[in-house]
């Protein structure tokens, strides 16, 4: 990874670039919502990358569960942080597109509301990673994860199977969208799952660094103990 | 055009804020290292 790192860091540079030259120019601008309907593009690419993100993190804590490994623990953080910095892309950016189509920054409809206690469910399970100081922390956490990755279904299709105020799926869901906005859609969510990768890998890289640190510090402190004054 | 541009800026400015927290993460840890050695 160190050595694809780089490449994989001016891909990324240049998708997003791309990215944002297809969201501002070259997509269509909507007949009906005009400009502000470029939102979207930053919108609904973080919030299916927060989707996979929560979903690497439900893999990596089931792996951990099982074999308690401590590089699928250290996964499972990096997956999660990352997801709730997505996350709150959504439900920053979703307010700012509500408030001139639909005339009000927020309501607790079934889509947002279920957004929201994704967020803070995730926001908990790294709440308790922060402060817990009991050594069951990573079985906890994981259990948390598990539970917690329940809503992500439920948010994703709770515009399929219920009447809401939030827009209907552009895909799959018997909508239609021009192919020109597809194109810059995709384009956008490709650059922000290679831009989420390299987050993700760098917390994961850092995450496993600080626990040979924090090793190596008790080590230490150990040693000086016995050490005769 | 105001709504689409804070959107856009407010993603960025998210983004980088984490960008910033993991580099003050590994600048701390690095510094950490760094005394870990001078002990040895």
């Amino acid at each position: 990874m160190k050595r694809a790192f780089p490449i994989l860091a001016i891909l990324t540079a240049g998708l997003l670039s791309y990215g944002l030259y297809g969201a501002l120019v070259q997509a269509p601008t909507e007949q009906t919502m005009g400009d502000v309907q470029r939102i979207f593009y930053y919108h609904v690419p973080s919030a299916w990358t927060a989707f996979c993100l929560f979903f690497v993190n439900l893999v990596a804590s089931i792996v951990y569960l099982w074999q308690r490994n401590p590089k699928a623990d250290a996964l499972a953080l990096a997956s999660a942080e990352v997801g709730v910095v997505f996350c709150t892309v959504v439900l920053v950016t979703g307010p700012i597109w509500a408030r001139p189509v639909w005339g009000i920054w927020w309501t607790w409809d079934l889509r947002l509301t279920l957004t929201l206690v994704l967020w803070l469910i995730y926001v908990s399970y790294l709440m308790l990673r922060r402060f817990s100081s009991s050594g069951q922390t990573p079985v906890m956490a994981a259990v948390l994860a598990v539970l917690g990755a329940l809503d992500v279904p439920l948010v994703y299709f709770s515009i399929w199977f219920f009447r809401t105020q939030h827009p209907q799926p552009v895909i799959g869901g018997g909508g239609s969208i021009d192919p020109r906005m597809l194109h810059v859609l995709l384009i956008n969510w490709l650059a922000f799952m290679c831009f989420a990768v390299l987050v993700c890998w760098s917390r994961y890289h850092l995450e496993i660094l600080r626990r040979q640190v924090d090793e190596t510090q008790a080590l230490e402190s150990l040693l000086a103990a016995g050490r005769p004054r | 055009m105001t709504y689409l541009f804070a959107a856009y800026v407010a993603t960025w400015v998210i983004h980088i804020t984490y960008l910033g927290h993991l580099a003050r993460g590994y600048a701390r840890l690095k510094r950490e290292i760094e005394e870990l050695r001078k002990k040895r």
